[in-house]
């Protein structure tokens, strides 16, 4: 566990939250986002080509800044060739082609402008803090390496000197870290555990906590021989007991399951871990980012 | 319960009895690839020879599948699938978009020299590796080859988890983006000098990519375009057989989604854009359900506590404890029974199935058999 959650999780000027599709990196991005933003923080929110989830997630609340901005990379490469010299030429052609065109002659150039992009934000002066809903982990290596592929690739030009801009971020540990995000299972801790090592390696972007998202922080329950002791004491009917003798059994289980995933991440990377606990929901809305950010403050306070 | 009445049908034996293709398409994080294995595992059990094409590296399906060496981009057969597989074979493989493409390169050109010029062509490399939508088309290639292959009569592959995941169905889209639009003509335009290269780069428009991206790096886009010139026709053929390939009627689109309000409505995203094409959604697949118990009612009081999100207050007794657990566990269920109406309601009458959570991970063949058996009761 961080010594405080909140602090560690906003110790620089950007924060990329990363992680595999459907592990809720979005969730984390918005209770990092909303529990800054009640400490005072100006915040800006980044979300990354996706579907637009954020929006919905952190409307405006009274007394917090907090904006939401969405960068798709497609658009601003386009707008970024538009700012150098294609606006005129490419109007009578196929506009995705020259952009699929220049993507493929140069890939990572869509990433390096959206980083660009996140690097004029954190120099605007405007935020305090600037959090990126990031790519899926697979991508977040590619994403944040862009930079070093292009620099190696194009020795000259406007592109060039922008790649510099992005590394010379990237590895600054007081204007930039990244967060990874992971659910207490197997695979997903393995693979979290994997991207932990490549980016710091290959990237040498500084890691913040590990976010484990949806523990399961329910009811606690006797052990097998105290629901055995509880059940025959009570009276009840067999089905009944069979019943809640299954469900204690099944939670039991996935707990055990939890707790192996959480000791082998605590092992495999020595970074902190921040957990958020699972709601008994199936998808969270506005109010329930607002209370996960609650409990993370009260949490950085204790 | 309409939900629980579809599953019993147990159609989606169906689907595997009657498919040649079956498509696994979703959002990522799902279980697509398990599905897909799962799939394969009992089409194999009916006597079918399958093989899945996975575009997900995860190493724990390759070890779930006994293979310790990781699956390889040609066909590996799968050992220990139990004892009445019979004449059934069940192989699986991973896949490689830039041998794929290279492959079809080789298909399509006229002579070595040509293969060679391309294939050693950075730009074709990054299009080969990364372009937006060539995994995809070479997905769909992957499978229209293995479907000509004699040694498999299903092929089962899932999907890249993107929006793009349609693309499939448009797999000349990635190729025609190129070689349909003015910059590819303009790059192959004939010059008096015969140098098209050079010629080419004077365009004003190539002048101001070489000026984003470099001299050298738009030297190598051009002499791409120009290898290339003569393949188009042989490229879209073949295109357009996969294409026809993926809207045959006995190629099957399972939707796989989990019991989340996101992922649900990308898959009611998914299926609308496969009705809009005419193609339909044979069976949909929603993944780690929070399983019943039975039907029991709680106490009345032990749920308002839990509704209300007091559960520790009723954890005073051990029992008290067990009732919370089982109320926690059935307001799990329930939120994720109502996230998936809106899927039912689209999919229908297709087979709708409901996998449950399971106590542990999946790892070795006998986790996947435990999934498969609440896939195919």
């Amino acid at each position: 566990m961080s010594e405080n959650p909140l602090r560690s999780l906003t110790a620089a000027n950007v924060v990329v939250v990363a992680g595999k599709g459907g592990v809720g990196k979005t969730t984390v991005t918005a209770v990092i986002a909303r529990a800054a933003a009640r400490s005072g923080e100006r915040v800006l929110v980044i979300e990354l080509d996706g579907k637009p989830a954020l929006d919905e997630l952190l409307p405006d609340r009274a007394g917090e800044a907090l904006t939401v901005v969405h960068l798709s990379a497609p658009d601003a490469l386009e707008e970024y060739l538009n700012d150098h010299g294609f606006r005129r030429i490419a109007k009578r052609l196929n506009r995705t082609g020259v952009i699929d065109m220049v993507g493929t002659a140069a890939p990572g150039i869509d990433d390096i402008v959206v980083l660009g992009k996140v690097k004029q934000y954190e120099r605007s002066g405007e935020y305090d803090l600037v959090v990126v809903d990031g790519p899926a982990a697979g991508h977040a290596v590619s994403f944040l390496m862009s930079a070093t592929g292009l620099a190696d690739a194009v020795r000259g030009g406007p592109v060039r000197s922008q790649a510099d801009d992005v590394l010379e971020l990237l590895a600054d540990p007081d204007r930039c870290m990244a967060v990874l995000v992971t659910l207490p299972e197997t695979t997903p801790v393995n693979e979290t555990i994997e991207t932990a090592y490549a980016l710091e390696d290959v990237v040498g972007i500084r890691l913040g906590p590990i976010v484990v998202n949806g523990v399961d922080q329910g009811t606690d329950l006797p052990d097998e021989g105290g629901v055995d002791a509880a059940l025959q004491a009570a009276d009840l009917d067999d089905a009944v007991i069979e019943v809640l003798r299954a469900a204690a059994t099944f939670r039991r289980s996935r707990r055990a399951m939890e707790c192996e995933a959480l000791d082998r991440l605590a092992v495999g990377l020595p970074l902190g871990q921040v957990q958020v606990r699972a709601l008994p929901v199936a998808g969270l809305d506005a109010d329930d980012i607002d209370a996960l950010a609650d409990e993370l403050i009260a949490e950085s306070r204790s | 319960m309409t939900v629980d009445g579809r599953i019993a049908t147990g159609s989606m034996r169906d689907v595997v009895e009657y498919a040649d293709v079956i498509v696994c398409c979703g959002s990522g994080g799902v279980g697509k690839t398990t599905t897909a294995a799962v799939i394969g595992m009992d089409a194999a059990r009916l006597g079918r020879r399958v093989v899945v094409v996975t575009i997900d590296p995860a190493k724990r399906l390759a070890d779930a599948l006994g293979l310790t060496t990781g699956l390889s981009s040609s066909p590996q057969r799968i050992d220990g699938l139990g004892g009445d597989a019979g004449d059934g074979e069940m192989w699986a493989m991973m896949l490689d978009t830039a041998a794929t493409f290279d492959g079809l390169v080789r298909t399509h050109a006229d002579d070595e020299d040509q293969i060679d010029r391309i294939l050693s062509n950075r730009f074709y490399r990054n299009m080969a590796g990364a372009m937006s939508g060539t995994q995809e088309y070479m997905a769909a290639e992957t499978l229209h080859a293995l479907h000509n292959d004699d040694r498999f009569d299903l092929v089962v592959v899932d999907t890249p988890p993107s929006r793009n995941a349609l693309d499939f169905l448009d797999a000349p889209g990635v190729l025609s983006r190129f070689l349909d639009h003015r910059i590819f003509k303009l790059a192959m335009l004939p010059t008096r000098s015969g140098l098209k290269v050079f010629g080419a780069a004077a365009q004003p428009i190539f002048k101001a990519i070489g000026k984003v991206v470099g001299s050298d790096v738009l030297a190598d886009s051009l002499a791409f375009f120009q290898a290339f010139s003569g393949m188009e026709t042989g490229f879209r053929e073949r295109a357009d057989d996969v294409v026809a390939l993926l809207r045959a009627e006995r190629t099957a689109f399972v939707v796989v989604a989990s019991p989340r309000h996101d992922t649900i409505t990308e898959a009611v995203w998914f299926a609308r854009q496969l009705d809009d094409q005419g193609v339909g959604v044979a069976a949909a697949i929603v993944n780690r359900v929070q399983p019943a118990f039975g039907e029991i009612e709680v106490p009345a009081d032990v749920e308002a506590e839990v509704s209300g999100g007091g559960a520790e207050a009723t954890g005073v007794t051990e029992v008290g404890a067990l009732w919370t657990n089982l109320a926690e566990l059935q307001q799990i269920r329930s939120a994720e029974l109502a996230a998936l109406e809106p899927l039912v309601e689209l999919t229908e009458p297709a087979p709708i199935a409901l996998l449950p959570l399971l106590d542990g991970d999946i790892h070795d063949l006998d986790s996947l058999d435990q999934v498969a058996q609440h896939l195919f009761p």
